[in-house]
């Protein structure tokens, strides 16, 4: 068996299922953890899902960031371990303070349901090592709150450092401050983004498999790593 | 005027939360554009959210940290939002307009609390 990688379940969370799968289609050991544990089970990475956790009461993600799995998720983060918030986990991640910034409601005031086009920015974390600067990918963007904003100083520091991760291209869908659809932390292990890579790991299920390389990324980092 | 309850040792804060000037509020931008076209012209709307708080006890400069502390830690994400703490009038004491008022975090809407009181205490 390849390295345990946990998917946590909170209640509402939508994609867990699916994110499981893709950890399973890259080798990996899926590992399903559940919000109200306080025990990461031992594994060596961990996907906060999609979703709308806690139903998005109060803000999206503000809730869930202090389910008691959380303390263990943000205390392995900051020691290191790969962490990956897709979507309502990137917004997870950024109430967490784990990521600077913020999700707010799309610009255009619906829900966004779309094949999206992204540029890879940066290959320097755990998650995107599998993929080439400047690549164009195709993945699942899917949400009602997905506009990234921070204060100038911090887009600064992101851009200066190298931690805009993915960028929205052929067109901005959500209003997001410098078409970010991804950002990560200052050591490169913890990643969030909007869009949905687990969606494409399937040519039964998805127009690309452009997903996959996040899921091999980490596989390669843990197994190299033993 | 309504009969007044009395609370037991109660005390109502309410905090408003309200999204930073710079930051879009597609929420606020929908309702004006409704109360547009509904002819209620020149208004601009930004919506926010209110926290009325039941707080046990005797009401003490300690407390209100304690919720400054929970707005902060929960209600108000900082990143986006600026959240304003007040005691409101309790039942039992809106004849006397004596409300210490509380505020935090936020410079700009003072003007609007006397109103506040009032219509809650009413």
């Amino acid at each position: 068996m390849g390295p345990r990688i946990g998917v946590v379940t909170f209640p509402g969370s939508l994609d867990d299922q699916d994110a499981l799968r893709a950890i399973r289609l890259s080798g990996g050991e899926p590992v399903p953890l559940w919000h109200g544990n306080d025990s990461l089970d031992g594994v060596e990475a961990v996907i906060l899902p999609g979703g709308f956790s806690y139903g998005d009461y109060l803000r999206c993600g503000a809730i869930s960031r202090f389910a008691p799995v959380m303390a263990e998720v943000i205390k392995a983060a900051e020691a290191g371990m790969p962490t990956l918030g897709i979507c309502n986990g990137f917004q997870i991640l950024c109430e967490a303070h784990l990521l600077p910034g913020a999700l707010i409601r799309n610009d255009v005031r619906v829900f966004v349901c779309k094949d999206q086009d992204l540029r890879v920015e940066s290959v320097d974390t755990t998650w995107t090592s599998d993929f080439t600067a400047g690549q164009i990918i195709n993945v699942v963007l899917k949400n009602g709150e997905g506009g990234y904003v921070a204060d100038e100083e911090t887009l600064q520091r992101l851009e200066g450092e190298g931690r805009v991760i993915f960028r929205y291209v052929n067109g901005n869908p959500n209003g997001s401050f410098h078409d970010i659809a991804g950002v990560c932390n200052e050591r490169g292990n913890v990643v969030g983004l909007m869009p949905h890579p687990e969606h494409n790991v399937d040519s039964l299920t998805g127009p690309t498999q452009d997903g996959r390389p996040f899921f091999s990324s980490v596989f390669n980092f843990l197994t190299a790593r033993v | 005027m309504i009969s007044r309850v009395r609370l037991p040792a109660m005390a109502r804060v309410v905090v408003d939360v309200m999204p930073k000037p710079e930051i879009l509020d597609p929420q606020g931008k929908a309702v004006t554009g409704a109360l547009a076209r509904l002819g209620f012209g020149g208004m601009s709307v930004r919506q926010g959210k209110r926290f009325e708080i039941e707080l046990e006890g005797e009401l003490s400069e300690d407390r209100l940290d304690e919720v400054r502390r929970a707005a902060e830690t929960l209600l108000a994400n900082t990143v986006i939002e600026t959240f304003h703490v007040r005691v409101e009038a309790s039942p039992e004491s809106s004849d006397e307009d004596d409300q210490p008022e509380q505020s935090d975090q936020d410079d700009e809407d003072e003007a609007a609390e006397e109103g506040e009181l009032a219509t809650r205490a009413g």
